[in-house]
């Protein structure tokens, strides 16, 4: 079982500020982690190779720091890890981006067949979901998105039966292999490294692939020029025109307060009004 | 809506003839077990302000099971605004699968060429959404917070949160049609229902047999809805923020939500901290919610969390900060530590119940 594991290397949000007198964002400092939503797909990659045999490859489109994540990623037990990083990947939205991995995925293919492809939910900065599927449509791979449960893996058919989270329910689906899986948050705990796998990560020699490498076809796909969407502004959300109005009653008790504000909203929100009248 | 902070040189958009031809505004109408998911009546509401704008006609697109119940959905959809709807019927249709629906709305898209095609940010619309751009090769933006046009070009201004919710930012698509975006439940306002407003239906078939798909849906499990919090929908909301200093604390919110037959909400703190399920987080990483009462206790009023709340009709603020950013956008603020102003709400909302039910 050969799995493909693609992560993205994302500033921790947790940590990110913005400006409050210049209103730009504040990135000095901001710690780079692996998107928190990739660690399930790696660890549920991880165990099929436990049960399984065979191999988990990493792989990210990323300016060279991303070497980190990928370290971080081999440490946790992946084997292999590619970093695809060239100049002209700049700019990407997630049509160029999917392009590109989707490239990189088939060379590494031609070496080791790949059986699995996964994917996060969605990351934590481009926030979209959509290079999961992107990557599927591209190389034309059955697509399993929010999947919960790998509930189980026929290994000889190449088939595979998952749940996947659905609006209102759990869908239960058989597919071939491969596949492409974006995995639900929550759906397993990341392992802890082992002693000698973080010695491996450590002196691991980083496969750096440029565009040539990754087998890039079509350079107008890839980087700003591949990309349909372009960011026209960016800009701080304004306060509502008018702030709260604020109950106090001098001298008053909380329950004064409390009277007081049913008072005003009575008169102010006659749709709360009606709302209550209903639960009466 | 906002102060620019960062302005980026204007670009102009020209289209190829060929994409000069896409005219008309969709929105995919998401269903699911014989219901249409909310989400899609919302956007028929923000599409039909679109194709306003545009001069242009709102469709809505219905992929299903051949039989009644989809021309049902065609029908409401009317009454929500559209004025006609792209119809697929086949067998395959019948549950939600990738490749089909895939398949089928790409060649409607390819068939009769919107320029704008909507879809709810549900697991079912961002899994179809992401494929169908792929396919046809054009620009998504995901969960947006508004949809408008520019009157100068006619392109789609789509703005959505950025940088895990810090900042807002607007996006366009370049010489690409159709512009596609998702939009998260609760995000736009329902439309009223128009009874007896009538519209045209397109039929078109798919060239797909059950031969031709590889996944197939062994069983669906419904949620056994009892004990789901329905946050998304619920009328009255009472959320409780770290404020309430530990877990012990939050029984006063939960009382207050008793007291109005509410449901409980969170900070994403407290549902970090355990205090509370996962599935009561408002905001950006949780729900998005749109109640008409919406009862904010410790809460500071972060971005997060306000994203996913300001579409309450009426938002009670309790903070004991009087310059806590939640101020900013309430519409009543209350100065004090929620330890004693919580449970005089409680008795106050209590009080007036009963008034009202004397009332009838
Ligand atoms: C990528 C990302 C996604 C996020 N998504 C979400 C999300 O979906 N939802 C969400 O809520 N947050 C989200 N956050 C977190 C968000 O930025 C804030 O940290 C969070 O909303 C703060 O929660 P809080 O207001 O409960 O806590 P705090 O910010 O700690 O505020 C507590 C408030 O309680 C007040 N207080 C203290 N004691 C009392 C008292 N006795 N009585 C009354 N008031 C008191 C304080 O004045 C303060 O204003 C996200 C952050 C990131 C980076
Ligand atoms: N630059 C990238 N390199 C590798 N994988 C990526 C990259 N961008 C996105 N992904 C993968 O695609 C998923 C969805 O990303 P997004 O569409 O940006 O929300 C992520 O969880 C990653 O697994």
């Amino acid at each position: 079982m050969h799995s493909v594991v693609c992560i993205k290397q994302v500033p921790d949000s947790a940590q990110i500020r913005v400006h409050p007198v210049t209103n730009t964002i504040m990135r000095q400092g901001v710690p780079a982690i692996i998107n928190p939503y990739d660690l399930f797909a790696l660890e549920e990659a991880l165990r099929l190779k436990d049960r399984f045999g065979g191999k988990v490859t990493v792989i990210t489109m990323g300016p060279p720091q991303a070497e980190v994540a990928l370290r971080k990623a081999l440490s946790f037990g992946a084997d292999d890890a590619i970093l695809v990083t060239d100049k002209s990947f700049a700019g990407a939205d997630t049509l160029a981006t999917s392009y590109a991995l989707a490239a990189t995925i088939r060379q590494i293919a031609k070496e080791s067949p790949v059986d699995m492809v996964f994917t996060g939910k969605q990351t934590i900065d481009g926030d979209t979901a959509q290079v999961g599927p992107g990557i599927a449509k591209r190389m034309d791979l059955q697509l399993l998105t929010y999947v919960s449960r790998i509930v189980s893996v026929d290994q000889d058919k190449r088939e595979i039966v998952v749940e996947r989270r659905a609006e209102g329910g759990v869908q239960v689906l058989k597919t071939s292999l491969p596949c492409l899986i974006t995995m639900l948050e929550g759906s397993n705990q990341m392992r802890f490294g082992t002693m000698p796998d973080m010695f491996r990560a450590a002196r691991y020699e980083m496969k750096f692939w440029d565009k040539t490498a990754a087998g890039i076809e079509d350079v107008t796909k890839i980087g700003l020029k591949g990309s349909p969407t372009v960011v026209n502004k960016v800009f701080t959300p304004s306060p509502r025109s008018e702030k709260a109005e604020m109950i106090a009653v001098e001298g008053g008790s909380p329950a004064d307060v409390a009277v007081a504000l049913l008072a005003k909203m009575a008169a102010r929100f006659p749709l709360v009004e009606k709302e209550l009248a209903k639960r009466a | 809506m906002s102060e620019e902070t960062q302005v980026k040189k204007k670009r102009k958009i020209v289209l190829d003839e060929r994409l000069l031809a896409y005219k008309g505004v969709w929105v995919f109408i998401e269903h699911e077990r014989g219901q249409v998911h909310p989400v899609s009546w919302e956007l028929l509401g923000e599409g039909r302000k679109l194709a306003d704008m545009l001069g242009v006609e709102l469709a809505g697109v219905v992929l299903a099971a051949p039989g009644e119940e989809a021309k049902r959905f065609c029908e409401e959809a009317y009454q929500y605004g559209a004025d006609l709807c792209y119809l697929m019927q086949s067998e395959v249709l019948a549950d939600y699968r990738n490749d089909p629906f895939t398949q089928g709305l790409t060649e409607l898209v390819n068939a009769y060429q919107p320029e704008i095609l909507l879809l709810g940010a549900t697991t079912q619309g961002r899994d179809l959404a992401g494929s169908v751009a792929t396919t046809l090769q054009t620009g998504l933006t995901a969960d947006c917070t508004g949809l408008t046009i520019d009157p100068d070009n006619r392109s789609l201004l789509s703005t959505r949160p950025t940088f895990g919710g810090s900042l807002l930012c607007t996006i366009v698509t370049l010489n690409y049609r159709p512009q596609m975006a998702t939009v998260r439940p609760r995000v736009m306002a329902m439309p009223e229902k128009v009874p007896g407003r009538v519209g045209r239906i397109v039929e078109h078939p798919l060239a797909m047999a059950e031969d031709d798909i590889v996944t197939k849906v062994l069983e669906f499990i419904a949620d056994d809805s009892r004990d789901k919090p329905q946050l998304p929908f619920a009328d009255i909301i009472v959320a409780g923020g770290r404020g309430l200093g530990k877990p012990e604390n939050f029984q006063l919110v939960r009382d207050l939500a008793e007291a109005l037959g509410a449901e409980v909400g969170a900070s994403r703190p407290v549902v970090q901290a355990g205090w509370v399920e996962l599935d009561r987080q408002v905001g950006q990483s949780g729900k998005t919610v749109r109640p008409k009462l919406y009862i904010a206790a410790g809460i500071s009023g972060a971005i997060q969390h306000r994203v996913g709340m300001e579409g309450a009709d009426c938002i009670i603020a309790i903070n004991n900060d009087p310059n806590a950013p939640i101020f900013d956008f309430a519409h009543y603020g209350i100065v004090g530590d929620a330890m004693t102003i919580l449970p005089a709400l409680t008795e106050a909302f209590r009080q007036k119940l009963a008034t009202l039910k004397q009332a009838g």
